[in-house]
């Protein structure tokens, strides 16, 4: 019994800590730790002796400066008396506006081209594919400066709508007399109300209480009709039938929002010409009317991909299966494919609404004051502080990014197929 | 053959007078190619017809025109007094009649066995939902699978996804089963099962058309079996006939292949 | 008679030819076209469009002027040629102006450089991309980037030579210690050619140039635009950021804690914000992060940038294609008895890239089209530093569709090219359960 405890125990050499199973990765891990702590101090070191050098600090002040410039497209309050730190959050605005403009578009049309290239027409299906590979496979900056160019040369300024002094008649507005476009920005209709309910300040910024007003309306209305399809439900789960919800849902999602429209007096102004300019509606810069054209047919080219492939993925077993079983093609589209597919598009989906934040960058060509325009261009250049503005813009971006594919990872997590 | 073990409860097996599916001077092309060539067939109700033959030879396609997953160019097919044709109610009305199992199962992977098989009974049988989970349950029992109701169709073997197919056509109360290839895609202990369901199925009356190689199910359980190449019926006997004394040249050759090893 | 019971067909029937309405042009319009009220609305809606785009491009383009020395010129020839209003296409500025549009203002006595280096990257390419080419060839292929270095920047053939013997010196004092001990060949295969670089690259350059003066007319990189920058930027870092894209998917994939979690962090870092804020850090702050007084190349920061950019992206690509491996493979090869690299380099690694090859090019694809980015640091890319170069001179004041039409095409050629590419690679590598 005495063998057990003679084995002798195996003393600790050096060359076990690269041979030894049990301590090579410590090993390995260490070595990084000191190499990647040894860069990291080189870049911190250099960076002090550079500001040194300039005679310059590291300190986020300036944030709360005067900023000294305007900001032609602002959602929100401000002027050129605000401080840097407004200025930045002004952009930060601007990159979520044409952000959330041209995912909502790109979204519908990259839809509607994906489904089209699936159609069995031949003359369609071609089409569509030409445009998803021009637009594929042209750098996006070639649309937004196209785009751009062609609004600033190829349309006419405010003047040419006015009637000549000789009594010819002027050029007739666009989309039946709604909106102008100009060569320095397009005139489209205001959205007033009549007994508006005001503002309410909340500390940073005011919020139009008429848009909330609208945004509960909105809400109920689907809960609402979330009520209405889960009782339809229930109806058919108890005798078989499915109740017609379509009239109702339509009236549900309609009545409320007309109801809070009209109680505040909704209206819309359309633009019209007062001197050299358009006045009533609102002039949206061509910068921003370009910027989010271009990110919408772009994008619209890659989440048209997107959808044609998710549907693919669905083998035609499925479908078949479902028709074998008597369901009609509407149903099984709904019952069946869909819910595949929307498993399939969605996460790509979501990393191309990334993108195009991402790409909304690119505003700096056109002179839209966005994110990068503001923080990122004229903060950074009156104030100097390249270190602290060019880091702050990239932390913005990125918790930008990472709250997004939080999203997509708690999305994907509700939804992936149980598999053994 | 190995796979028939049992003994086949014929007491119930009868051949009805009655025409369940009806196919005369059938046509059918994928393009320029001459699919199916002048089919003519006549389906009692109660009748269990296997149909085989070589790979390409069609015998998929028929059946897959039979409940209008394929179209057809010339020639007619009634199915319980309807005729297909490019009226949807008819076609509506004879995939409800018509239960259809795949080679790939195709269950639908975002659903609960359960909700696979109350799906169709639901949304196009209207039934409450509750008496078509009873249903269910019951089709599940009868393919001894009920404890799986809850699972998803990628936790289930093979075998135990077809027997689930199965069940899903059956809730629709189909009076024909039609089967394409059920046992290819199956390792050998799994197609045991799953001709099991299918020789219960038999036993109980149901009308079935069965595309297949397994022979052993063919003389056990069919009352006709029909050989297929170059999308024309060739031959077609009594199973006993059928096997101990092919008539065609090509019928020999398919068989001395299918069996010979 | 097939009803019989028993039914033996003697006679086999031919094949016959569908009936009329199912062939030919009739069937293929009826069916593509015409099958409902649906499909046919789509046709004529694009029908319309179609119509609509051609009778709004053909009468520019069909007035196009391919000689003229400016803007009113070309007007004024269009206008009598074609009638009082007409408009057309001005290609005679792309005939004056091209050379900018390729070489930006690289001086046209020595535009043989950039021709010569171009035609030598398809002959160092060509070992890479195809097997048949004798492996003897990959030497030519390892010496290209010196070589191109050369032509297109000029100065003495020694300084990238000499650049080169510093992995030489790294592979030499490789070979030498590895019979000693793996670790130490390993850290001497990284420290010797750094050491090489800092102590003897300027000393030796000076030498050698005194021997044998070979060199070449500096040109400086601020004269580089064009097609020729986009190109220099896109070649470099895709061929330097697939190695590092590979490295970062591996140390993901790494069972070691720090080095998963240092991968994922610079992968997600990358990720998570626009290029152009990474071309500011190379034109503006590098300048802090480097020790005081370095003040390096423009286009390299831009390339070194643009680099680990797309390796991240690529780094997520490969990651996809080392998940969909089956896990047989990794314990395949743990049971043949192959280390860690080993079976990374002759199992792992050319499964998963072959799975990624759609992936990995269309990263490449966006690459080469981010490439117009550097403008934003003061390059002259060839879409908008050239074409305002172009726009902003007396002569063709004004113009704007004929120099977008134009880049357009050329960068719609290299980036579907290179899509078509990876299909056929595709197809090509198709090998398995099959």
């Amino acid at each position: 019994m005495a063998s057990i405890a003679d084995v002798p125990k195996e003393s600790f050499r050096l060359s076990m800590l690269i041979y030894d199973t049990r301590y090579r990765s410590l090993t390995i891990q260490v070595v990084v730790f000191f190499l990647v702590m040894a860069g990291a101090a080189w870049l911190v070191d250099n960076t002090y002796r550079n500001l040194q050098l300039l005679g310059k600090d590291f300190n986020f002040s300036f944030l709360w400066n005067r900023a000294g410039y305007d900001i032609p497209q602002v959602l929100i309050e401000y002027t050129n008396d605000s401080t840097h730190g407004r200025a930045m959050f002004i952009g930060l605005l601007n990159t979520l506006l044409v952000a959330f403009l041209g995912c909502a578009a790109a979204t519908v049309l990259g839809i509607v081209i994906g489904v089209l290239r699936l159609s069995k027409n031949w003359l369609v299906g071609r089409l569509m594919t030409v445009y998803v590979e021009i637009f594929r496979n042209v750098p996006l900056l070639l649309w937004i400066l196209l785009i751009y160019t062609v609004f600033i040369e190829a349309t006419p300024g405010p003047n040419a709508y006015r009637p000549g002094a000789d009594g010819t008649p002027g050029m007739e507005m666009q989309l039946l007399g709604t909106i102008a476009v100009t060569n320095r920005y397009t005139a489209v209709p205001d959205l007033l109300f009549w007994r508006s309910l005001g503002d309410i300040d909340l500390l940073l910024f005011k919020v139009s209480l008429d848009l909330l007003a609208i945004i509960a309306a909105l809400v109920a209305s689907f809960y609402a009709n979330r009520m209405l399809l889960a009782q339809a439900t229930r109806v058919q789960e108890a005798t078989g039938d499915r109740p017609v919800t379509w009239w109702k849902s339509i009236l549900i999602w309609t009545v409320p929002v007309i109801a809070v429209l009209s109680a505040l007096g909704f209206h819309v102004e359309y633009p019209r010409l007062q001197g050299f300019n358009f006045v009533g509606g609102i002039n949206v810069s061509n910068s921003l009317m370009a910027l989010w054209l271009a990110l919408t047919l772009y994008t619209a080219a890659f989440i048209a991909e997107i959808v044609r492939a998710g549907i693919m993925a669905i083998s035609r077993g499925q479908t078949e299966a479902a028709f074998a079983l008597g369901l009609r093609p509407g149903r099984t589209m709904n019952l069946v494919i869909l819910p595949q597919a929307l498993r399939v598009i969605i996460p790509p989906l979501i990393s191309q609404y990334l993108n195009l934040t991402k790409n909304s960058s690119l505003a700096i060509a056109v002179g839209y004051l966005d994110l990068r325009g503001t923080l990122g261009g004229i903060t950074l250049n009156q104030t100097g502080r390249e270190l602290e503005c060019v880091l702050l813009m990239m932390l913005i971006y990125l918790a930008l990014s990472l709250a997004i594919s939080g999203v997509m990872n708690i999305y994907n997590a509700s939804v992936k197929l149980k598999e053994r | 053959m190995e796979t028939i073990d049992r003994k086949v409860d014929t007491s119930h097996m009868k051949v009805s007078d009655e025409v369940a599916i009806e196919i005369t001077a059938m046509n059918k092309w994928y393009g320029t190619f001459h699919v199916l060539r002048d089919i003519n067939m006549v389906v009692n109700r109660g009748e269990r017809i296997v149909i085989c033959g070589p790979s390409g030879s069609g015998k998929s396609t028929l059946i897959r025109c039979i409940n209008r997953l394929e179209e057809h160019q010339a020639g007619r097919i009634v199915v319980d007094g309807t005729e297909l044709s490019n009226d949807l109610k008819n076609i509506d009305k004879v995939r409800s009649e018509v239960g259809m199992v795949f080679q790939h199962f195709n269950l639908f992977p975002h659903l609960t066995i359960l909700d696979n098989l109350t799906l169709a009974p639901i949304w196009v049988r209207k039934t409450p939902k509750k008496e078509a989970e009873e249903v269910a349950m019951h089709y599940l029992r009868k393919v001894k699978i009920p404890e799986q109701a809850l699972k998803y169709p990628g936790q289930l073997s093979g075998g135990q996804q077809q027997r689930v197919a199965i069940a899903r056509s059956l809730c629709m109360k189909p009076r024909i089963m039609l089967f394409d290839e059920p046992t290819s895609a199956l390792d050998p202990e799994m197609i045991k099962e799953v001709l099991d369901t299918m020789i219960e199925l038999a036993e109980e009356g149901m009308t079935m058309l069965c595309v297949t190689h397994e022979m052993g199910f063919a003389q056990a359980v069919a009352n006709r079996v029909i050989f297929m190449d170059q999308g024309q019926i060739v031959e077609q006997n009594e199973p006993v006939e059928f096997f101990r004394n092919p008539k065609s040249e090509r019928t020999k050759l398919f068989l001395s292949q299918i069996l010979g090893h | 008679m097939q009803n019989t019971p028993s039914f033996v067909r003697t006679d086999m029937l031919p094949a016959q030819d569908p009936p009329l309405t199912e062939k030919g042009a009739v069937k293929w319009m009826r069916e593509n076209l015409f099958s409902g009220v649906l499909n046919t609305t789509l046709t004529i809606i694009g029908a319309i469009i179609i119509w609509w785009l051609f009778s709004a491009a053909w009468p520019w383009l069909r007035a196009s002027v391919w000689t003229a020395d400016n803007l009113t010129e070309c007007r004024s020839i269009i206008q009598q040629t074609w009638g009082e209003g007409a408009t057309g296409a001005c290609w005679a500025v792309i005939r004056e102006r091209w050379t900018q549009f390729l070489y930006g203002f690289y001086p046209n006595q020595l535009y043989w450089r950039p021709n010569l280096a171009f035609v030598l990257l398809f002959v160092a390419l060509a070992p890479v991309l195809f097997t048949q080419i004798p492996r003897k060839a990959l030497w030519f292929s390892a010496a290209y980037p010196a070589l191109a270095y050369w032509l297109l920047w000029g100065g003495s053939l020694w300084f990238p030579v000499v650049a080169l013997f510093g992995f030489v010196a790294g592979w030499v004092a490789f070979r030498v210690l590895s019979p000693v001990n793996a670790i130490l060949a390993a850290a001497a295969a990284a420290v010797v050619p750094v050491l090489f670089w800092l102590l003897l690259w300027g000393p030796l350059t000076d030498t050698l140039a005194a021997i044998l003066p070979l060199s070449l007319d500096m040109v400086r990189s601020d004269r580089f635009g064009g097609f020729l920058l986009s190109v220099i930027i896109g070649v470099t870092a895709i061929s330097m950021s697939l190695p590092l894209g590979i490295v970062l998917a591996l140390g993901r994939q790494s069972d070691l804690f720090l080095v998963k979690s240092l991968s994922v962090v610079f992968i997600e870092f990358i990720r998570g914000v626009p290029l152009i804020t990474l071309l500011f850090t190379a034109s503006l702050l590098l300048n802090y992060f480097l020790p005081p007084g370095t003040n390096f190349d423009i286009i390299l920061r831009v390339v070194i940038m643009v680099t680990l950019f797309a390796s991240a992206y690529i780094a997520e690509v490969i990651r996809g294609g080392l998940a969909a491996l089956p896990k047989g493979q990794y314990e395949a090869a743990d049971a043949l008895g192959l280390n860690y690299w080993q079976a990374q380099r002759l199992i792992v690694l050319p499964q998963a890239l072959k799975i990624s090859i759609p992936g990995i090019v269309s990263s490449f694809i966006g690459l080469f089209k981010d490439t117009t980015l550097v403008v934003f640091v003061g390059l002259l890319d060839p879409l908008k530093g050239i074409t305002d170069a172009v726009r902003a001179s007396t002569d063709w004041k004004g113009i704007y569709w004929e120099p977008y039409i134009f880049v357009g095409t050329l960068f719609f050629i290299f980036c579907f090219g290179m899509s078509r590419y990876s299909m056929y690679l595709e197809q090509k590598l198709k090998t398995d359960h099959r």
